[in-house]
């Protein structure tokens, strides 16, 4: 019963990271499309993307909170008190994030819509940082068991979750830069296409070399995730990787619908790849499932 | 500023009692939630009415108020959303050892409303799309789950809320853990049918009056075209319809406390010790010694209002039959009682200001013209909302100590973080902040529906962006 509850649980944290993480993505390249003049296309794009699912993916995030406290209510409590702190400014990030995409597109003074597409923006890149910096504290073992607080800096301010905060907010750039790509092709605008997959290819480097230095930080700072990564988790490391490769090859000339799904992959891989390295521990190394 | 915020990062390390802040926060980011909920639960079956008169009779100006209507609806679902995804934050931050402990079956309602809210946001979203890109009737129909989605997700949540009043469903071992969760027990426990049917009425009331108060401010600005008259009457007789059904509901439900939770009725009552014969007591203070001063107390009513079959001789069980950390403190029991009064003397009063309404409608086929009433019209708006914090504090206050009624206090669910002080006044400026801007952006989005009438779905959260072959705009 726990077990099933728990696999539902990773795979609730998948669809959030990657549903989910494509719209936070998606606000990071609008953080760095430049000037009100120089960045309206690219915002446009990531508008329309966005658009018509803003929001409703947290849906994930609320599902994943559901799961944790009917199921593990004892590593929810573990979870809250340890990371009250990345927790709250994810929170307080939603909201900001949330809210100014909603008052952007309501306002119609450019100056306005610039303050708010800031606030939509730096939100976007901060909330992705906090969940990866906490799935740091919580794979390196920084979680204890039983309704504890664990060290509240120390839990989210250390070499794993600093790694994973930057490969959270690298691949959800990546996905996005992937998903955008294919929109602004579906949008038959060449520039744009050009445009985000060069930005893809870039966050796809970024990633993979993230990743690269974080199996030797968790090497030396998150023993029993290193040791899942490379066993029991090795081929879904690879599929992440063969899927991150696959998507930018998809993405020469014409856009594929392939090259999203691989992207996709790629990044579900990942998270359901950290899932699998932790088993069967829910809190590595204190509470297992 | 930057120095402001360096002396209050030198001062995060200081260590305050972390309940008294939790529950301020809690409280705050409920309170602000709240008034989100009625637009979210009500607005949309109001936009849908419009919607309807609009295709029935090719009115236009109802076409115009449902486009419009639905642009607003989509700004305040936004804010809703997310003020919404930081209570389901809170839950943990604030109170891990509630969720620790009672998660198992306080968890189960909140499953369903998460499917309803998912439901909600994309009908939203479909609703505002599908404004030329549907034909008219498939497109209301594809509005009509909005309000149902709506009205079962807050059944879903006050279901969480009621089972705080009435923790059934659950069996627990010799060492008080859960060791099996009846899902069905939990979501349809004894306060709940009352509870949600109390909340969903009082969205439909609140946000009867709220939109009514926006066209009757129109109106006596000058604004008296046919469009405001529309959106006023739609919205106002929502209103008019709700708040006598509320106040049946309301009466249920107080009379539900006085079986189920006589601690909490005796303080909303300010009734120190039992006794038959007790008077109602209208404002008025419990000092410090625990005894009844001030107000205005109208002999056997409250008695008489509890059980009208034994009239004045029912007995009402007083503060006392429980020992003092069992029950709401002096100054809680003062601001539920207080609270109370607001309520039903706000909601009494509402009432019959509806009256006005119905009788001018009765006997003189229109709505009252009179500028006194449109006057009255905006300050309801307001009074609503007033009137619904006031009842949620009557809910809330009444329960103390208690987080789970007689099972976990307050005081043993929080945080030991001590640094709460600190998040409290960072989420309390930030909403502050949230809310004069939603009312800026929607006061900004009505003025300039005015100066260029020509509706676009597309400058509006969840709609599309502009295309270049956009389609012919549809009737109006």
């Amino acid at each position: 019963m726990s077990t099933a509850a728990a696999i539902i649980l990773f795979a609730a944290v998948t669809f959030y990271a990657i549903f989910g993480g494509a719209d936070f993505g998606a606000g990071f390249w609008d953080l760095t499309a430049g000037g009100a003049k120089r960045g309206e296309r690219p915002r446009e794009i990531i508008d329309h993307s966005i658009g018509p699912v803003w929001e409703a993916n947290h849906v994930w995030l609320i599902f994943i909170f559901v799961v944790l406290w009917t199921c593990f209510p004892e590593a929810y409590a573990s979870i809250t008190l340890t990371m009250f702190v990345p927790l709250t400014i994810a929170a307080l990030g939603i909201v900001l994030r949330g809210a100014s995409f909603a008052f952007r597109k309501a306002v119609f003074r450019t100056r306005l819509q610039r303050h708010f597409g800031a606030i939509f923006a730096v939100s976007s890149v901060l909330v992705p940082y906090c969940f990866g910096a906490i799935a740091g504290g919580i794979a390196s073992g920084r979680v204890p068991a039983g309704g504890q607080a664990g060290d509240p800096v120390n839990s989210w301010i250390n070499p794993t979750s600093i790694v994973a905060g930057l490969l959270a907010v690298s691949v959800t750039a990546y996905v996005a830069a992937v998903l955008l790509t294919w929109d602004a092709g579906r949008l038959s605008d060449d520039t744009m296409v050009g445009y985000f997959r060069i930005r893809a290819v870039a966050a796809g480097v970024v990633a993979g070399v993230i990743a690269f230095v974080g199996l030797f930080v968790a090497r030396n700072d998150a023993r029993y995730l290193f040791d899942g990564l490379t066993s029991r988790a090795l081929p879904l490391v690879v599929v992440s990787v063969l899927g991150g490769l696959a998507a930018l090859v998809l993405l020469r000339g014409r856009p594929h619908r392939g090259g999203r799904l691989a992207a996709l992959i790629a990044a579900g891989a990942l998270i359901f790849g950290w899932g699998v390295a932790q088993w069967d521990y829910l809190l590595p190394e204190s509470l297992t499932v | 500023m930057m120095h402001v915020f360096g002396g209050l990062l030198i001062l995060v390390p200081m260590e305050v009692d972390p309940v008294p802040w939790a529950r301020a926060q809690m409280a705050f980011t409920l309170a602000f939630h709240i008034i989100l909920v009625p637009l979210g639960v009500s607005w949309a079956a109001m936009t849908l009415i419009a919607n309807y008169r609009a295709i029935r009779h090719g009115d236009r100006d109802a076409l115009r108020l449902a486009q419009r209507w639905s642009k607003y609806m989509a700004v305040t679902f936004a804010v809703g959303a997310v003020t919404g995804t930081v209570l389901s934050f809170e839950f943990g931050l604030l109170w891990p050892q509630f969720m620790g402990k009672w998660g198992e079956a306080f968890g189960v309602p909140f499953a369903f409303e998460g499917l309803f809210f998912f439901t909600e946001a994309i009908f939203i979203s479909i609703y505002i799309f599908g404004w030329r890109r549907l034909k008219p009737w498939p497109h209301f129909w594809s509005g009509v789950p909005i309000p149902v989605a709506g009205i079962f997700g807050s059944a879903s949540v006050v279901a969480a809320n009621a089972w705080m009043n009435s923790p059934q469903g659950v069996t627990l071992d010799s060492t008080g853990m859960i060791v099996d969760v009846d899902p069905v027990a939990v979501i349809f426990n004894d306060a709940m049918p009352l509870m949600a049917a109390h909340m969903i009425i009082a969205a439909y009331l609140v946000g009867g009056f709220l939109i009514a108060s926006v066209y009757a401010t129109g109106m006596l600005r000058g604004r008296r075209d046919r469009y405001h008259r529309l959106g006023f009457i739609i919205a106002f007789t929502v209103a008019a319809i709700a708040t006598p059904i509320q106040m049946g509901v309301g009466d249920g439900l107080a009379r539900w406390v006085y079986s189920n939770q006589p601690v909490k009725f005796s303080a909303i009552e300010m009734v120190p010790q039992t006794s038959s014969d007790v008077p109602e007591t209208l404002l008025g203070h419990l000092n410090s010694s625990g005894e009844v001063t001030g107000g205005i107390p109208i002999p056997g009513l409250a008695s008489w209002l509890s059980d009208p079959s034994t009239g004045r001789s029912t007995v009402v069980q007083g503060l006392d039959t429980v020992p003092a950390d069992q029950r709401p403190t002096i100054r809680e029991v003062n601001v539920v009682h207080l609270a109370w009064d607001i309520m039903v003397g706000l909601g009494t009063l509402l009432f019959l200001f509806t009256l006005w309404y119905w009788a001018s409608w009765i006997f003189r086929r229109d709505m009252p013209q009179s500028r006194w009433f449109l006057r009255c019209a905006v300050v309801a708006g307001f009074l609503a909302v007033v009137t619904l914090e006031a009842g949620w504090t009557v809910s809330e206050v009444g329960r103390q100590p208690w987080i789970v009624y007689n099972k976990m206090k307050v005081a043993d669910a929080a945080t030991t973080n001590t640094g709460v002080w600190f998040t409290f006044i960072v989420v309390a400026l930030l909403y502050v902040g949230l809310g004069i801007t939603t009312i800026l952006v929607l006061r900004g989005m009505s003025r300039r529906a005015r100066r260029e009438p020509r509706f676009e779905e597309t400058d509006v959260p969840y709609g599309p962006r502009e295309t270049a072959d956009r389609p012919q705009v549809r009737a109006g």
